[in-house]
């Protein structure tokens, strides 16, 4: 057989399938944006509710921490007997893994806010509402971005896995190059990705710094 | 302005950290609620804003039960400062101190007026302060705009717990004193926790003293200091405190009340044989009704007595002269500029009750002071 460079195959198989590629690309970014954004959504606000009622701190973190020790293939596997399979298992299996930093975060955020803030605010007639939004979420704002950056991190990657239930991305090219034997095309699939995630946690940073109240800049 | 009837605070555990509490406090009064750690002060102040709430008895402020007001309500026109500070810190000063009058939904002119206004107040210059954050200031900065943002909404009451505590002396004696003349100038109703007695003297117009969730005492600092009814009161103001504060001994303590006097119309003679008798070297003159009117010294004697036919020839105006109100402060400054070492005191009506001389001030402050070693020693 012909041994083509790495190069050459990587080149070669650019020239096949960039449409594809390009295709794959969107799929992936369209499996994190959405997995994350309920994420982020349902996130924050289960880490508002076990700041505020204690009592749900050890079930919601406990089952959240669960979740998260279940390998990323075994959680998509779990999704087909369920919602079968396609985008809509992978979007929710994604969605789940991202829970945990985003709602440990947000707790912890809320929660070390210096109490005597909260004791001034309150003692000056805030409500609780009032207190939660202009006090607690905006200080705890950074430590809450920390927590969406780790999760947007681990979800680009995971949501490669998600092409084995059929949801396509860039994971399609990964599983079709280790089945093939073609480095070129895991490459293909695998370094868009990195970058991916690179890319968004770089965007973040910068959304991060620039919505921080100045106050609370170092 | 605020009245505690009968308040207690009992905890589910059982705990009653304050026990039947009752006292008013007038409105434009300073009082100091003061107390060893656990004595229950903070608690009691907690209570008024209902950080804490009470389980029997009623607190009403201007004449409502606090219990029944919407508890916002109640704490938006109740100012509260805290040790801690408790800044906000992703809000600029301007927007701290703005944070009650928008609140209460004030227009954005009047608060930013208002804003400016308190912070030329606190003795900050709204130029430079205003547009900055919490953490670019010093803590002595920080607690003046504490005190700015408690007074943004012109509270009639401010509650204070423990202010000044964390700030260094020299910052804590300048905010003690711009915030008291704050208060004198604004009649505001101020109750102030603290555990440090120099600060409660300096501060109250009267001081509470708790123990145990219980009030042992509330008096002016006079009246704790010369009269404390209680073994605990006193052990806790401390025994030799009077010293640091003399204005707050009266006169008639320091002074002698059977001063040598002798009537105008005597002889220069019968001077000087009233002087040898009583051992001193200047006499008093007072008229029939025993008005104070002038004082005769022998060094002025010695030289004119040949001359002259009575005394009040050569009497000297008697200055200063101290009232009956007066301190031993007083007695202590004035003794230096007087020109016989000696101070007649003297009641509304002019008549010479006592005097004070640096013999009678020494002997005082020296029995007190040994009477304190013995306390401090024993």
């Amino acid at each position: 057989m012909n041994r083509r460079s790495l190069w050459e195959q990587i080149v070669q198989q650019l020239e096949m399938r960039h449409a594809e590629l390009g295709m794959a690309v969107l799929q992936h970014i369209k499996l994190v944006a959405v997995s994350m954004g309920i994420a982020i959504v349902i996130g924050v606000t289960l880490g508002i509710a076990v700041s505020r009622f204690r009592r749900l701190e050890g079930p919601v973190i406990g089952t959240a921490g669960m979740l998260q020790t279940i390998p990323s293939l075994a959680l998509l596997g779990f999704m087909i007997p369920l919602f079968g399979i396609g985008e809509l298992p992978s979007i929710i299996a994604l969605f789940l893994y991202s829970l945990l930093p985003i709602i440990r975060n947000t707790h912890t955020g809320i929660v070390s806010v210096d109490k005597s803030v909260i004791e001034a605010a309150s003692g000056m007639g805030m409500t609780d509402t009032q207190i939660l939004f202009r006090i607690q979420l905006p200080i705890a704002f950074p430590v809450i971005m920390a927590g969406v950056r780790t999760s947007t991190v681990i979800n680009v990657g995971t949501a490669t896995l998600a092409a084995f239930i059929g949801a396509g991305g860039l994971g399609d090219f990964i599983f079709l190059g280790i089945s093939r034997s073609m480095d070129a095309l895991v490459l293909i699939g695998a370094v868009p990705a990195a970058l991916l995630a690179l890319l968004l946690d770089f965007v973040l940073g910068r959304l991060e710094r620039a919505v921080t109240p100045k106050g609370l800049k170092i | 302005m605020v009245v505690f009837d009968n308040v207690s605070k009992t905890y589910k555990n059982g705990f009653r950290s304050v026990k039947s509490l009752s006292f008013r406090v007038q409105r434009g009064e300073f009082l100091v609620l003061i107390g060893p750690s656990g004595c229950g002060k903070t608690t009691t102040l907690k209570m008024i804003n209902r950080l804490i709430p009470h389980t029997e008895g009623t607190i009403t402020v201007d004449g409502k039960d606090i219990a029944k007001q919407n508890v916002v309500e109640l704490r938006r026109n109740i100012g509260y400062v805290i040790q801690q500070i408790g800044l906000f810190p992703h809000y600029t000063i301007e927007e701290n101190i703005a944070l009650v009058p928008a609140l209460k939904g004030w227009d954005r002119k009047k608060i930013r007026q208002r804003v400016e206004e308190l912070l030329h107040l606190v003795g900050l210059d709204p130029a430079v302060f205003a547009r900055r954050y919490p953490k670019e200031l010093s803590g002595g900065q920080q607690q003046r705009v504490g005190v700015a943002r408690a007074m943004a909404a012109d509270p009639e009451l401010i509650l204070m717990d423990e202010p000044f505590g964390a700030l260094d002396p020299i910052t804590r004696e300048q905010l003690q004193d711009e915030f008291l003349r704050l208060q004198k100038e604004f009649r505001k109703t101020v109750i102030f926790v603290t555990h440090d007695m120099d600060e409660a003297i300096r501060m109250g117009d009267r001081i509470a003293i708790l123990k145990d969730g219980e009030l042992l005492q509330l008096d002016t600092p006079e009246r704790l200091l010369t009269n404390p009814v209680h073994g605990f009161v006193e052990q806790f103001i401390g025994k030799n405190r009077i010293f640091q504060n003399p204005e707050l001994l009266p006169v008639t303590e320091v002074m002698r009340s059977d001063p040598a006097t002798i009537s105008p119309h005597r002889s220069p003679e019968r001077a000087i044989s009233h002087m040898r008798q009583r051992r001193t070297d200047t006499l008093l003159c007072v008229d029939e009704q025993g008005r104070l009117l002038g004082i005769v010294s022998a060094y002025d004697l010695q030289g004119d007595a040949a001359r002259i036919q009575s005394v009040g020839e050569i009497m000297q105006p008697a200055d200063p002269i101290l009232p009956l109100e007066a301190t031993a402060r007083d007695a202590l400054v004035k003794i230096s500029e007087s020109r016989f070492g000696l101070i007649p005191v003297v009641d509304s009506q002019g008549k010479l009750t006592g005097v004070v001389t640096k013999g009678s001030l020494l002997t005082v402050l020296a029995g007190r002071w040994k009477e304190a070693e013995a306390g401090v020693g024993s």
